[in-house]
């Protein structure tokens, strides 16, 4: 996988298009791509660089060998891997073997995350949303995405009711969808 | 979703991964379904992906380039992938891994050749298509049975008229003629490439049908000559080398 050579304009579904034929370049395009979010999500998920270079490496595998499980008609690249990584640093952080399949994972998300500075709106527009959200809420949602905690164990650590912690966890993930349908 | 709302949350917490049990087992019976609740499911997992984003750490060493990169040197190629397995597994020796070598170089050259034979099948189907396309005309052109009308000014008697399409480049040559009168027995008409220097080029020999019709389609000509004009003169059936006047017929390229 040599640098990869400039291709401004290039689509995720097109890079996608490259690998399916085994373009290596176009795989070293998307890693220089999106390897930061992924490598992010890992490392906050698993608080350990070498398991999240573990993680980082096998998503980016996955992609190579199974590049028709991404589908590019329901959005774009980077969130996918991103719930790909922290679905497997989740199954790492619980040591359970892949409960999730790659396939299961089937997503839409409006905005475009392909250029650096569409993404960089998008890290800032979440941070955003995340800073004016109650604090009970967004602590709700970061143990249910990052810490893979189920309702009831998020439940039992905060002392809140299920019912509650069901209703923040939903709340908080409609008031991101709205802050980028605006 | 609407009218499944007592699934809102569950469906939130599956997004998630966070639903077990009972709850999950009949949320997703429900999901077999409802395309309304999937559709939902997969936009609570796209709420859920933008949560990523708000992780921000290190960007990930350069050895983890390095690293995916081997791995993928050590990656079946794509279409040779099930054949290079089994021979690695027959070759668990430095031997055999030779010999799996011999073989991922034949899987490679083989990939390449298929492609190559894509491309020469899709080349050779554009050309058939363009051969057709060609055939259709000339067929047309030169049918003994084609209705050939030429339109002259109402009230002119019918006169002898010939087209030559004459591609220097190619050296192709399509004439085509109507209202020619009948040649004396054994006399034929011969068309003539008149270049812009030198003597008269054969260009063909012809006999018109009951009609007046006749066609003469790529006569061998000599390469890239520029024609001046085009002519006809009666001669031998065998054909002349010269032209022999008078010239019945004649025309400069337009």
């Amino acid at each position: 996988m040599s640098p990869a050579e400039p291709r401004a304009g290039l689509s995720d579904a097109a890079l996608v298009a490259a690998i399916r034929s085994g373009k290596e370049s176009a795989m070293a395009e998307l890693y220089d791509r999106y390897s930061g979010v992924v490598y992010s999500v890992s490392l906050r998920v698993l608080g350990d660089t070498g398991a999240a270079e573990d993680v980082l490496q096998e998503v980016f595998l996955q992609l190579w060998r199974n590049p028709d499980l991404f589908d590019s008609s329901r959005g774009n690249l980077a969130p996918w891997l991103a719930v790909i990584a922290r679905n497997r640093s989740i199954d790492g952080l619980r040591k359970r073997r892949p409960e999730s399949d790659v396939e299961d994972v089937v997503l839409s998300v409006e905005p475009d995350m392909a250029g650096d500075a569409d993404r960089a709106m998008a890290m800032n527009k979440v941070r955003v949303v995340l800073g004016e959200m109650p604090a009970a809420q967004r602590s709700a949602l970061e143990m249910a995405y990052f810490e893979g905690l189920s309702h009831s164990e998020i439940s039992a650590k905060t002392g809140e009711p299920l019912g509650t912690v069901k209703t923040r966890i939903r709340t908080g993930l409609l008031t991101l969808r709205k802050a980028f349908e605006t | 979703m609407s009218g499944h709302e007592q699934f809102a949350e569950d469906l939130a917490l599956l997004a998630l991964g966070s639903l077990e049990g009972d709850e999950r087992q009949v949320l997703e019976k429900h999901l077999q379904e409802c395309a309304g609740c999937r559709r939902e499911l997969e936009s609570l997992r796209g709420d859920m992906a933008l949560l990523s984003l708000s992780a921000v750490g290190p960007k990930p060493p350069a050895r983890s380039r390095e690293r995916l990169t081997a791995a993928l040197a050590r990656e079946p190629r794509r279409g040779a992938a099930s054949a290079r397995r089994f021979w690695w597994i027959l070759a668990p020796s430095l031997a055999a891994a030779g010999l799996a070598l011999v073989v991922i170089s034949l899987g490679r050259q083989n990939s390449a050749l298929r492609e190559q034979i894509g491309r020469m099948q899709s080349d050779a189907a554009s050309q058939q298509v363009e051969l057709r396309r060609a055939r259709e005309i000339v067929s047309t052109l030169t049918a003994s049975d084609a209705m050939r009308v030429t339109l002259v000014a109402a009230k002119s008697p019918p006169q002898a008229q010939g087209k030559a399409i004459y591609v220097r480049d190619r050296s192709s040559l399509i004439f085509i003629a109507s209202n020619l009168p009948a040649v004396p027995a054994q006399k034929a008409y011969e068309l003539w490439l008149i270049p812009n220097s030198g003597a008269p080029i054969p260009a063909g020999v012809f006999k018109p049908d009951a009609h007046g019709s006749a066609a003469v389609v790529n006569p061998p000509l000599p390469p890239g000559v520029e024609a001046k004009a085009f002519a006809i003169t009666i001669e031998p059936e065998a054909g002349s080398m010269t032209p022999t006047m008078p010239i019945v017929m004649l025309g400069a390229g337009e």
